[in-house]
């Protein structure tokens, strides 16, 4: 079989040396003077890696300010954002409001701090439900596989068959729609609903690392000195598949705080007037011409925000060889 | 490139003296934890209708070497310095696109790994017609006639048939034939084959390198043949040279290296030859240690660590390339030769112990000279 | 593929397709009180009985899927109700799809015509600048939302400068010119981060592969650059590019279904907005279905084109 797949590294370099130790060829093959063909990349430079980049650190600073922002909305010096100032409706940044109002008259700065409570609220809450289910479902599968392999994984794969913003589009929309939602309802609504969505993508990740782990001697080990399953699950295992889900879970807050906006353009995001990123921005595009600092405004925050979450979703995999699995 | 320094070398008339002159060739890689000297100081001249043998252990520098005259190294991590003349071209300072000029219709290789030299999406008639047609200019239906002729000039059976097919739906040793074929297209007039057998079954490895050595007579081309196996080249090459840690160490016309071997590394090449009665894939007899570390080569002999019959000399002084007394064909790199009285009094102490079976005799294949870890 | 292998996957299709109907079918049921109450809020009794019946909701749920599936599969997609009349379905999806399927298809053919050049070329010139640009700018567009997105070159591109109409549709037949003239900004927002991720993957995948023997053999048999990058190295990384294309239709029509809103563009997802805007909620019960079954069906496609393009899998699945 395996002489059908192009991509294999020298892995017959036993055969053909004269029979040197093998970590031997693994050096030689490493700086690149084996019998492989091209010169391998160097090994990642260990140094390197134990290092956070600069970038890594404005990320972490970027979204600590923000998520500090949201949480301490309440008692910082904003006006609160709902209340109206008619003088600066659809104006731009003034030295009483820094980014201006929105087109009602609403400061823009105080809707962007209060909007992040909501974006980072159905970001973090929906990846906490597709972790809590998907990643337990991950383990499970892929700890136990057999029956329950069988069962869950095709039900969880049965999800993915939908497109992933129509499934949270159509479960938010029709959860959402009896007329008297309040507002914390309609999040809620939505963080369950990105959240079912964001079960079998997680669970995926999950399971094919926790198989890639389980079959490691330690675990073997563990069994063998007579170790309960669910504890060898707990403790052997799913620390070492923490990376993985951390990575994609980050990127998955991400994705979540967009799919947020995307459905507050089809009006059932975070309901107005309580302002998220999303509904912000899906608000003011008929405030196109007259008042265009509202979405470039609340777009720049955003995009830094879904940048900073990438970059160090990506940092983690990186740091920590996450497999990616079969997505 | 310069050709003022070839008058140092005897001048190269086209079609007359060596095809191929390498002067102190050495090759370098950057790598994360300094550069690699893959290749140190390398001499050899090779003249047309001739097969220069070059053996090693992997990571001997031998591809590396072969690869640096063909200028197939990347550019982005490899350095070359020395001289390389080529039909009276000075090669050093060429790049990619002069060498161009070069592959496929002057110089060609053969790979070790039919499995992966092939494109695997590609028809095999393709791969063929693809520089038939490139360098030779020829139409559709003439490169594939050619194409076909190629196929079955390296005895592949209904080469027609063979022609459309995909390289997964044949053997290794058929897919090796066509790696031969594709490199013998453009009728290059020097070929390298990097271990054109190993990959290969034992029962396979002898026909494709009778198929090699028929090609190669007929159309009067030089060879080198780079194998980690004494026995391939044994009866083959005209002249072997034998590297170890980027260095030649012994280089000798191929009677007399097997008659009156001077280097310890040469003789436990030697003893490491499979045996036809072997099974594929059996385990040979080990040098026992590794190669040296070619980014902090060790002071004195490279191969000292690892050398059964080791001084204090070998350990602090690098021995030269010289010529053996009274023979200048005959070069090697050691204090001690195996037929030095220290040597032989080492081996005998050895062979007393039972540690040693005695130097084998030329030709024959003996097992393990020492006890490999 | 063997017949049977083919068989197995068209049971698995059949099962899939299934499923994600009988989800949409499901949506009824997950709506929060009377679906008749949030159809036609207004109506008098009798108007409401009417529409009770004409949705069989006095029937179990089972029996009520066995209903719309047949009806489904004979073109009969519901109806728009008001509180007078009903208005099928299927006549405003009938017109609404191509226009999807255009907006689609043009911006992932945009997406591939960049991405593809510009990823084999960072990846013959790996760790150069023009690599590490490359590289760069597609980390950040994986990260622009396409709702902000469009906004923003509506408003550079359309308003402020004036360069491309910020919204409508006009078809190909009425008037070509206007017809791309208005996909251009809708396209270029799906396509930024459909390019973002092939260029990503196909550059690592390149790379992969230009580390392959059988491209250092094209090189020595003296084919130039070119030749080498498009002709060898692409072709088998064009596989894994398929495979992804295939798994990003879903992302895909999310986005289309955005964009579409925004552009004002009469397609599926402005049919949506509309269904959901006024509560039609067997319009977008069978819109939803649609959608879905489109993306089975399109990835279903991909799957069988893979192992018509790859000589391998054809000989290996038969074998």
């Amino acid at each position: 079989m395996s002489d059908h797949l192009p991509y294999r590294g020298h892995d017959e370099a036993e055969t053909t040396g004269i029979g040197l130790a093998p970590s031997a060829m693994a050096t030689a093959e490493a700086v690149g003077i084996g019998i492989g063909d091209t010169i391998p990349e160097g090994p990642p430079d260990a140094e390197h890696k134990r290092k956070l980049g600069i970038a890594a650190w404005i990320a972490i600073t970027w979204l600590v300010v923000m998520l500090l922002l949201a949480i301490l909305a309440p008692v910082l010096p904003i006006p609160d954002p709902t209340e109206t100032f008619p003088e600066i409706a659809r104006q731009g940044p003034s030295s009483g409001h820094l980014l201006g109002g929105d087109a009602l008259g609403r400061d823009l700065l105080s809707r962007i701090i209060w909007g992040g409570r909501a974006s980072f609220a159905v970001g973090f809450g929906a990846v906490a439900v597709g972790l809590a289910v998907g990643g337990l479902l991950g383990l499970i599968t892929g700890f136990f596989r057999g029956r329950v392999d069988a069962i869950v994984t095709p039900l969880m794969s049965l999800l993915l068959a939908i497109p992933q913003f129509v499934l949270a589009l159509s479960l938010v929309t029709v959860l959402a729609s009896a007329d008297d939602v309040s507002s914390a309802r309609r999040i809620g609504v939505v963080i369950v609903g990105l959240g079912v969505v964001s079960i079998p993508i997680l669970g995926r990740i999950t399971r094919a690392n926790t198989l890639a782990w389980s079959e490691r001697e330690f675990v073997t080990a563990a069994k063998a000195m007579g170790a309960k399953n669910f504890r060898i699950m707990f403790r052997d295992v799913l620390p070492n598949v923490v990376p993985a889900m951390l990575s994609i879970a980050l990127l998955g807050v991400g994705v979540a705080i967009i799919a947020e906006g995307g459905l507050s353009v089809f009006g059932v995001g975070v309901q107005l007037p309580t302002p998220s990123w999303g509904n912000i921005i899906a608000e003011a595009r008929g405030q196109l011409r007259q008042a265009p600092h509202i979405v470039l405004f609340t777009s720049v925050v955003l995009f830094f925000t879904v940048l900073s979450l990438n970059f160090l979703g990506d940092v983690i995999s990186q740091r920590f060889e996450v497999r990616e699995g079969q997505l | 490139m310069s050709l003022a320094d070839t008058a140092a070398s005897p001048v190269p008339v086209p079609g007359t003296g060596p095809i191929l002159e390498v002067t102190d060739l050495s090759t370098s890689f950057a790598s994360p934890r300094g550069r690699v000297g893959a290749v140190n100081g390398v001499s050899l001249s090779l003249e047309r209708g001739r097969t220069l043998g070059i053996v090693g252990e992997s990571g001997s520098g031998k591809s590396v070497l072969s690869r640096s005259i063909m200028g197939l190294l990347p550019a982005s991590t490899a350095e070359r310095t020395g001289s390389i003349v080529f039909e009276g071209k000075e090669l050093s300072d060429w790049g990619d696109k002069e060498y161009r000029e070069l592959w496929g219709t002057e110089m060609a290789m053969i790979f070790q790994d039919p499995m992966t030299a092939l494109n695997p999406v590609m028809k095999i008639g393709k791969q063929i017609t693809e520089s038939l047609r490139f360098h030779l200019d020829m139409d559709r239906s003439t490169a594939k006639d050619t194409a076909v002729e190629l196929l079955r000039s390296v005895r592949i059976p209904e080469p027609e048939k063979r022609f459309s097919s995909y390289p997964h739906e044949m053997s290794g040793g058929m897919r090796q034939r066509v790696v031969i074929a594709v490199a013998l297209a453009c009728g290059p007039k020097l070929l390298f084959a990097d271990e054109p057998t190993t990959a290969l079954d034992v029962t396979v490895q002898a026909q494709v390198l009778d198929l090699l050595e028929e090609q190669q007579r007929e159309r009067f081309m030089a060879m080198i043949l780079v194998t980690h196996d004494l026995g391939v080249v044994a009866g083959r090459a005209q002249e072997i040279v034998v590297m170890y840690a980027g260095r030649i160490v012994e280089k000798a016309p191929t009677r007399t290296l097997f008659a009156d071997m001077k280097m310890p590394y040469t003789e436990a090449l030697l003893s490491a030859i499979p045996k036809l009665a072997d099974p594929p894939h059996t385990r040979l007899a080990a040098i026992g240690g590794r190669p040296p570390d070619l980014v902090n080569p060790p002071e004195g002999c490279p191969f000292a660590p690892r050398c059964p019959y080791v001084r204090e000399r070998c350990l602090t002084e690098l021995p030269a390339l010289t010529p053996v007394d009274g023979d200048d064909t005959h070069l090697f790199a050691c204090h001690y030769p195996v037929d030095s009285p220290e040597t032989i009094e080492i081996k005998d102490r050895l062979t007393a112990q039972g540690l040693l079976i005695s130097s084998p005799p030329p030709g024959s294949a003996s097992d393990g000279a020492q006890d490999g870890r | 593929m063997t017949a049977g292998g083919l068989l197995k996957r068209l049971a698995q299709l059949i099962i899939t397709v299934l499923a994600v109907t009988l989800f949409s079918a499901f949506l009824l049921e997950l709506l929060p009180g009377d679906p008749v109450e949030v159809l036609v809020p207004f109506g008098s009794d009798e108007q409401r009985e009417a529409v009770r019946e004409d949705l069989d909701l006095d029937q179990p749920f089972i029996a009520r899927y066995g209903t719309w599936l047949s009806g489904f599969v004979t073109g009969d997609m519901g109806n728009y109700y008001t509180v007078s009349s009903k208005r099928p379905v299927w006549d405003r999806l009938k017109e609404a799809f191509p226009k999807s399927a255009q907006l689609v298809l043009y911006s992932q053919i945009l997406a591939l015509i960049i991405a593809i050049p510009v990823a084999v070329f960072a990846a013959a010139k790996k760790d150069t600048f023009f690599d590490r640009m490359s590289n760069t700018t597609a980390f950040a567009m994986l990260a622009i939302p396409n709702f902000a997105l469009a906004l923003v070159l509506q408003y550079y591109l359309g308003v402020k400068w004036k360069i491309f109409p910020t919204s409508g549709y006009t078809p190909i037949t009425e008037n070509p010119a206007e017809h791309f003239e208005k996909m251009v900004l809708p396209c270029i927002t799906l396509a930024v981060g459909q390019i973002a991720i092939y260029m990503r993957l196909l550059r690592s995948d390149m790379i992969a592969t230009l580390q392959q023997d059988f491209i250092l053999l094209a090189k020595a048999k003296g084919m130039r650059s070119k030749r080498i990058l498009f002709r060898h190295a692409l072709r088998p990384s064009s596989l894994t590019l398929l495979t992804v294309a295939g798994l990003n239709v879903g992302t895909l029509i999310g986005g289309a279904l955005i964009v579409e809103v925004l552009f004002q563009i009469p397609g599926m997802g402005f049919m949506l907005q509309e269904a959901i805007g006024q509560r039609q909620i067997v319009a977008f019960q069978s819109l939803v279905a649609i959608i879905a079954i489109i993306y089975v069906i399109v990835n279903f496609g991909v799957d069988l084109l893979y192992t018509v393009l790859d000589p391998r899998i054809r000989n290996e699945r038969s074998a």
